[in-house]
C-alpha cells in the first residue's frame, strides 16, 4: 500500500514546521490526541483542587470565588478540550483509513481547525491570571450570573467559545465531506463501521448545534456591553430564555460527547468476542434516533424553572423516549458477548466497564427523567454522579479503550500489556469509588457547586475524594504507557488483534504516511 | 495528495453545509421572538400578555365566580424606590373591570428612571389577566422626593379555568437610570 | 465465615466508623421521605424507578457475566456466528417501552398533583438574593402590620475558616427561620432580587427556580411539626454555598402567637428609628451585621476581594464624609455587587453598621452616626 515511488507519497517534513503546516490527517490527528490528553490533565488539576477542598468540611485551600473558577474551568475545558477534541483525533486517524480515502476531504481546513485550539484555550486559561479572575459561572453560564454579574472576562470567555465553536462546525463539515464523497469503491452506507456511522450523525449534530451555541454567547456579548436585553428581564428579556437556547445546544452536546465512543465499543467488543456485532442494522437506526431525540428534550435540564404542566410532560415522555434505543445498543453490545469466544486485553477491559458504567449512567438518567423525582435531583450531587458515570466510564472510557486499541496500528509497537491493565483497574476502581457515593450525597440533599457543606456529607465527601486522587493519579500511567509504545516495543503485526475487521487493519503498522492513494481491494470490505 | 483541490462535489457539500451552519446560528436568533410568540400563546412564562382596548371588555359577560386577585411589589438589585402595592388584594368576577394602584417614590436626591415588570402566579392565569391601563408599559420618571400612584385598569377574561381561584399578579421594579449621563444633571442640581 | 476473615472484616469495618466524623448523620444513603403526602409520593417514584433499573441491570449484567465467564477463548469458547434477529430485536424494543409506560403513569399523578396550587392558606413571598432569602407574608390588608425579613446564614465565619469546632447544623442554621403553620396549605411565590437561586427544602420536596422578573409558584402541607433544612440548590455566585434555608413548621396557635409577635416588634423597630444609641452598643451590633451580611464580598479583616469587592481598610469612603457614606449604603453602588442596604436594614442597623466599618480595620474616624442621621438621609428627598 505504501507506493513509495509515487511523486506525491513523500515522508514528512522534519521539525517544527510539519506539525505547524501539516495536512495529513494522521499528523492532525495526532495533534488533536496529544491536545486533547494535555487538556484532560489540565481539567483534571482542576478537579484535583476541587475535590481537595471537599475533602473536608470547611474552607482549606481556596476561596469560593477560585472555587467557582475551577467548577466552570474543569467544566469547560473537559467538554471541549479533552473530550470533543479527542473524538475529533479518532475521527482524523481512522475515518479516512476505515473507508479506505487518503486523507479528509478538506485537508487544508483540517489544519486550520486543529490550529484554533490551542488558541481558543490559551485565551480561556489566560483569564486565570487576570485580576477579575476566571469565568465563574458554571460550565452552564446562566444568565444574569454570565451577564450582568459576571466578571470582566467574560469577553474572553465568549471569544474562546466562538472560536472552539468554529473549529467544532469545520471539523464536522470536513467530516461529512469525507464521508459521503470519499468513500472507496464498494464501501456502500450500510458496510461502513459503526465508529464512521456514528461520526457521521455526530457531525450532523455539531453542524446543527454549535451555530446555536454561538449564537447564544453573541446575545450574552451584546447584553454585556452593547445594551440589549436578551436575557435580562429589566429590558423585556427572559433569563429563562438563555436556558432554553442554552439546553437546545446543551442536549445534542451531550449526545456528540457520547455517540462517537458507542461506534467504538462496537469496533472493539466484535474484536475481543471474535463475534461479528450483533444488530449493525438496528445499531445504525438507534444511533439515528438517539440523534433525533437529542433535539426535543432539552428543558429536562429546567424542570425546575416553572414551565407549565404540559410541557413538564411533554419532556419527561420525550426523555423517557431515549431509554429505548439507547437499551437496544446495550442489548446488541451483550449478545455480541454472548457465545462469543472472549479475550480481555486492555481496550476490551475499558469497553466492557463502559458498557456497565454507562448503562449505570444511563439508569440514573432514566430516574432524572422523572420529572417529580427530579424535583429532588435537580442540582444536587445525584446529577453530578449521573452526568460523571456517563462521561468519565463512559465517554473517557471508551477514549481510552480506542487508544489501547489503535496504538500499535499508530505506532507499529504493541503497548505494555501490564501497565495497560494495571491503568485499568486503578481506574476502574478509582472512577467508583470517587463517584458512586456522589448519588448518596446528592440523595441526602448535598447541592452541586458548593465549596464547603454540612457535616452529614463528610464521610462521602471524602471518600470521593480518596478516588478522585487515585483516578487522577492513574492517568499518569496511560502517558508513560504511550509514550513507552511511542519509543519501541514488540513489533505489531498489520493484523495486530486476531478478532479484528475493517479496512485500517489491512494496512501495516504503523500505518504509512500516505494509505490508500489507490483504492482498497473491493474484495477487502466486509459487511460489518 | 494534499496539492490537489476537493473535487467540484466536495465544493458543492462544503457549501451547502456551511450554508446550514449559517442558517442555524440565525435559527439560535430566531428563538428569541419564537419564544416570545409561545410565551404568549401558553403563557409560558409568566408574562402578561399586551394592552387591551376597552371594547373587548364591553363584550365580555360578568360571571358568578369570584377570583382573588393578589398585589405584590419587589424591587430588583439597587432599585431603591420604596414601590407597593395600595390594595393587597381584591376579589373581582370575571368580565368585571377593576381599577387597582401601587405607589412609587424616589427617595434619591436626582431623577430616577424606573420600569415595572409585570409576572402572574400561576403562569397559566397570565393569558386570562387583562390589561387596560397599566404603568408597565412604560418607563417612569420621577424626579427627586417625588411620589406617585400609578394605576393598573384590568379584567379576568371569563374562559379562565375553573380550578383558578386565586391568582397573583406581581411587579419588579427596575432601574433605568442611566448612570454614565446623569452626572452633570446632578452637580446641575 | 473463616474466623480470620472475620477478623479483617470487623477491623475494616471499626475503621470506617472511627473515620466517619459523624456518626449520627453519615452514611446517609437514599432521599428523605419528608413530612408532606408530595414528598412521600416523591420517594415511592424514586423508589420504583430505582427498582426497575436494578432489575433490568440484574438481567443485562447477569447475561454479561456469564458470557464473560464461560465464553472465554482461555476456557476454549468457540464463537457462534449469529449476527442479527429481527424477532430479538423488536422484542427487546417493544418491552422497554412497555416499562416505560408502567413508570410514566405514577410520575404524571404525582407531577399533576405537585402542580395543583389552588386553595391556598397562606401565601409566603420568597425572594432570593446574593446571599440570602427574604421572606415576607403577603396579608389581606394594606393597613395591617406587614411581617418581612430576612434568613441570613449563621454558622460563624470562625466555623467555616476552621478556628472553631463545627456545631451540629454547620452551614444549616440560620438567624430567622421561617415560620409556616401545620397541616395548613401554604404556597411560595418564589422571585429573584439578582440571579436566578432554587428554593430547596428537601423534606417537602419542594424545589422553585427564583429568577428575577418573574415569580414561581410552589405549596406544600407540612404534616409534622418540626425544624426543617434545606439549601440553595442554583449556582449564584460567590456565596451559593452559604445560603441555608431553615423553616419552623408549628401547630397553628403557636404559629399565630409567633406572628402577632413579630407584627409588634415591627411596629417597635419603626419607632426606634429616633432612638440614641451608644458608640459601644453600635460597635457591638455593628461588628454582629457586618459578620453576617458583609464579610462574605468584604472580608473578616476589611481587605475586601478586589477588584470586584473593594476594600473597607483605609477606603476613602470609610474614611471620608459621613453622609456619602450613608448614601452609599443606603444606594448602594448601581452596577456592582453593593447592593442597596436603605431597604434591607432598619435605620438603627444601618447606623451601626456605617459606625461599625468607620472605627475598625484601622480606620478611626471616631464617627457615631445616630438612626436619627440616617433616617434624615432616608426621609431628606421628601
Amino acid at each position: 500500500m505504501s507506493a513509495a515511488h509515487d511523486d506525491h507519497h513523500h515522508g514528512p517534513a522534519k521539525g517544527l514546521s510539519r506539525w505547524l503546516f501539516t495536512t495529513n490527517h494522521k499528523d492532525i490527528g495526532t495533534l488533536y490526541l496529544w491536545f486533547s490528553f494535555a487538556m484532560f490533565l489540565l481539567g483534571g488539576t482542576f478537579a484535583m483542587v476541587i475535590r481537595a477542598e471537599l475533602f473536608q468540611p470547611g474552607l482549606q485551600l481556596v476561596d469560593p470565588n477560585f472555587f467557582n473558577q475551577m467548577t466552570t474551568m474543569h467544566g469547560l475545558v473537559m467538554v471541549f478540550g479533552a473530550v470533543m477534541p479527542a473524538f475529533v483525533g479518532l475521527a482524523n486517524w481512522l475515518i479516512p483509513m476505515m473507508i479506505g480515502a487518503p486523507d479528509m476531504a478538506l485537508p487544508r481546513m483540517n489544519n486550520w481547525s486543529f490550529w484554533i485550539l490551542p488558541f481558543a484555550f490559551a485565551m480561556l486559561s489566560s483569564t486565570l491570571l487576570m485580576d477579575a479572575g476566571a469565568p465563574n459561572f458554571g460550565w452552564t453560564f446562566y444568565a444574569p450570573l454570565s451577564t450582568t454579574y459576571a466578571p470582566e472576562t467574560v469577553t474572553f470567555f465568549i471569544f474562546a467559545v466562538h472560536l472552539m465553536g468554529a473549529s467544532s462546525i469545520m471539523g464536522s463539515i470536513n467530516i461529512i465531506a469525507t464521508v459521503l464523497n470519499m468513500r472507496a469503491p464498494g464501501m456502500t452506507m450500510m458496510k461502513m463501521p459503526l465508529f464512521v456511522w456514528t461520526w457521521l450523525i455526530t457531525a450532523y449534530l455539531l453542524l446543527a448545534v454549535m451555530p446555536v451555541l454561538a449564537g447564544v454567547v453573541t446575545m450574552m456579548l451584546f447584553d454585556v456591553h452593547f445594551g440589549t436585553s436578551f436575557f435580562n428581564a429589566a429590558g423585556g428579556g427572559d433569563p429563562v430564555l438563555f436556558q432554553h437556547v442554552f439546553w437546545f445546544f446543551g442536549h445534542p452536546e451531550v449526545y456528540i460527547m457520547i455517540l462517537p465512543a458507542f461506534g467504538i465499543i462496537s469496533a472493539i467488543i466484535p474484536t475481543f468476542a471474535r463475534k461479528r456485532l450483533f444488530g449493525y442494522d438496528s445499531m445504525v437506526y438507534a444511533s439515528a434516533s438517539i440523534a433525533f431525540l437529542s433535539f426535543i428534550v432539552w428543558a429536562h435540564h429546567m424542570f425546575t424553572v416553572g414551565m407549565p404542566i404540559a410541557g413538564e410532560l411533554f419532556f419527561m415522555y420525550a426523555t423517557m423516549l431515549i431509554a429505548v434505543p439507547t437499551g437496544v445498543k446495550v442489548f446488541n453490545w451483550t449478545a455480541t458477548m454472548f457465545r462469543g469466544s472472549m479475550s480481555f486485553e486492555t481496550p476490551m477491559l475499558f469497553a466492557i466497564a463502559f458498557v456497565v458504567l454507562f448503562t449505570m449512567g444511563g439508569f440514573t438518567g432514566l430516574m432524572l427523567a422523572i420529572t417529580p423525582a427530579d424535583f429532588q435531583y435537580h442540582d444536587t450531587y445525584f446529577v453530578v454522579a449521573h452526568f460523571h458515570y456517563v462521561l468519565v466510564p463512559g465517554a473517557v472510557f471508551s477514549i481510552m479503550a480506542a487508544a489501547y486499541y489503535w496504538l500499535p496500528k499508530w505506532t507499529g509497537h504493541m503497548y505494555d500489556e501490564r501497565l495497560g491493565k494495571l491503568h485499568f483497574w486503578m481506574s476502574f476502581i478509582g472512577v467508583n469509588v470517587l463517584f458512586f457515593p456522589q448519588h448518596f450525597l446528592g440523595l441526602a440533599g448535598m447541592p452541586r457547586r458548593i465549596p464547603d457543606y454540612a457535616l452529614q456529607f463528610a464521610d462521602f465527601n471524602w471518600i470521593s475524594s480518596i478516588g478522585g486522587f487515585m483516578f487522577g493519579a492513574s492517568q499518569l500511567i496511560l502517558l508513560v504507557v504511550v509514550i513507552k509504545c511511542i519509543k519501541g516495543g514488540k513489533k505489531a503485526t498489520a493484523q495486530v488483534w486476531e478478532g479484528a475487521q475493517g479496512l485500517e487493519w489491512t494496512l501495516e503498522s504503523p500505518a504509512p504516511y500516505h494509505t490508500f492513494t489507490t483504492p482498497p481491494d473491493p474484495k477487502l470490505i466486509h459487511a460489518q | 495528495m494534499s496539492n490537489q483541490g476537493p473535487t467540484s462535489a466536495t465544493k458543492k457539500l462544503v457549501r451547502k453545509l456551511m450554508l446550514a451552519a449559517v442558517g442555524m446560528f440565525g435559527f439560535g436568533f430566531a428563538l428569541v421572538p419564537l419564544y416570545d410568540v409561545i410565551c404568549d400563546i401558553t403563557g409560558l412564562n409568566g408574562k402578561t400578555s399586551g394592552q387591551y382596548t376597552v371594547a373587548e371588555a364591553d363584550t365580555m359577560a360578568v360571571s358568578d365566580r369570584e377570583i382573588t386577585v393578589q398585589f405584590m411589589a419587589q424591587n430588583s438589585e439597587g432599585m431603591v424606590w420604596e414601590f407597593h402595592p395600595n390594595d393587597m388584594q381584591v376579589k373581582v368576577h370575571p368580565g368585571e373591570v377593576k381599577v387597582v394602584s401601587y405607589r412609587a417614590k424616589n427617595p434619591n436626591d436626582f431623577a430616577m428612571i424606573g420600569q415595572a415588570i409585570p409576572s402572574v402566579a400561576p403562569n397559566e392565569a397570565a393569558q386570562y389577566l387583562k390589561k387596560l391601563e397599566c404603568f408597565c408599559f412604560a418607563e417612569q420618571k420621577l424626579e427627586p422626593g417625588e411620589e406617585i400612584d400609578m394605576a393598573i385598569r384590568f379584567f379576568i377574561d371569563e374562559n379562565i379555568p375553573e380550578k383558578i381561584t386565586k391568582l397573583t399578579l406581581s411587579y419588579s421594579l427596575f432601574d433605568l437610570t442611566d448612570y454614565s449621563e446623569p452626572a452633570q444633571e446632578i452637580t446641575a442640581r | 465465615m473463616l474466623p480470620k476473615a472475620k477478623l479483617w472484616l470487623g477491623l475494616v469495618v471499626a475503621a470506617l466508623m472511627t473515620l466517619s466524623t459523624n456518626l449520627q448523620a453519615a452514611w446517609e444513603l437514599n432521599m428523605t421521605q419528608g413530612v408532606t403526602q408530595i414528598s412521600r409520593d416523591t420517594y415511592d417514584l424514586h423508589m420504583q424507578i430505582l427498582w426497575w433499573c436494578v432489575a433490568i441491570g440484574v438481567v443485562v449484567f447477569g447475561v454479561m457475566l456469564w458470557s464473560i465467564i464461560n465464553h472465554r477463548k482461555s476456557k476454549g469458547a468457540v464463537a457462534a456466528s449469529f449476527h442479527e434477529s429481527t424477532k430479538v430485536e423488536i422484542l427487546w424494543t417493544v418491552i422497554p417501552f412497555i416499562i416505560l409506560i408502567l413508570m410514566a403513569i405514577p410520575a404524571t399523578r404525582v407531577l399533576t398533583e405537585a402542580y395543583d396550587s389552588s386553595e391556598s392558606d397562606l401565601d409566603i413571598q420568597v425572594t432570593g438574593y446574593q446571599w440570602r432569602w427574604e421572606y415576607r407574608y403577603l396579608r389581606e390588608d394594606a393597613n395591617e402590620e406587614e411581617v418581612a425579613f430576612y434568613s441570613i446564614l449563621s454558622t460563624p465565619r470562625d466555623q467555616i475558616n476552621n478556628d472553631l469546632p463545627k456545631e451540629e447544623h454547620y452551614l444549616l442554621e440560620v438567624d430567622k427561620p421561617l415560620v409556616i403553620p401545620v397541616n395548613k396549605k401554604v404556597r411560595f411565590l418564589v422571585t429573584s432580587n439578582d440571579v436566578i437561586h432554587a428554593w430547596w427544602m428537601p423534606a417537602f420536596a419542594v424545589k422553585k427556580d427564583a429568577i428575577p422578573g418573574f415569580i414561581n409558584e410552589a405549596w406544600t402541607i407540612v404534616e409534622e411539626p418540626g425544624i426543617y433544612r434545606g439549601q440553595c440548590a442554583e449556582l449564584c455566585g460567590l456565596d451559593h454555598g452559604f445560603m441555608p434555608i431553615v423553616v419552623h413548621a408549628v401547630p397553628q396557635d403557636e404559629y399565630d402567637a409567633w406572628y402577632a409577635g413579630q407584627q409588634q416588634a415591627a411596629a417597635a423597630t419603626r419607632a426606634a428609628a429616633n432612638n440614641v444609641v451608644t458608640l459601644s452598643a453600635a460597635l457591638e451590633q455593628g461588628e454582629e451585621i457586618y459578620n453576617r451580611i458583609c464579610i462574605a464580598c468584604h472580608q473578616a479583616n476589611g481587605t475586601g476581594l478586589p477588584p470586584a469587592f473593594p476594600a473597607l481598610a483605609g477606603s476613602a469612603v470609610a474614611n471620608g464624609d459621613v453622609e456619602a457614606n450613608i448614601r452609599l449604603v443606603i444606594n448602594g453602588v448601581p452596577g456592582t455587587a453593593m447592593a442597596a442596604y436603605g431597604r434591607q436594614l432598619n435605620t438603627v442597623e444601618l447606623s451601626a453598621i456605617i459606625t461599625y466599618i468607620r472605627n475598625s480595620f484601622g480606620n478611626s474616624t471616631g464617627d457615631l452616626v445616630q438612626p436619627a442621621d440616617v433616617n434624615t438621609i432616608l426621609q431628606e428627598a421628601q
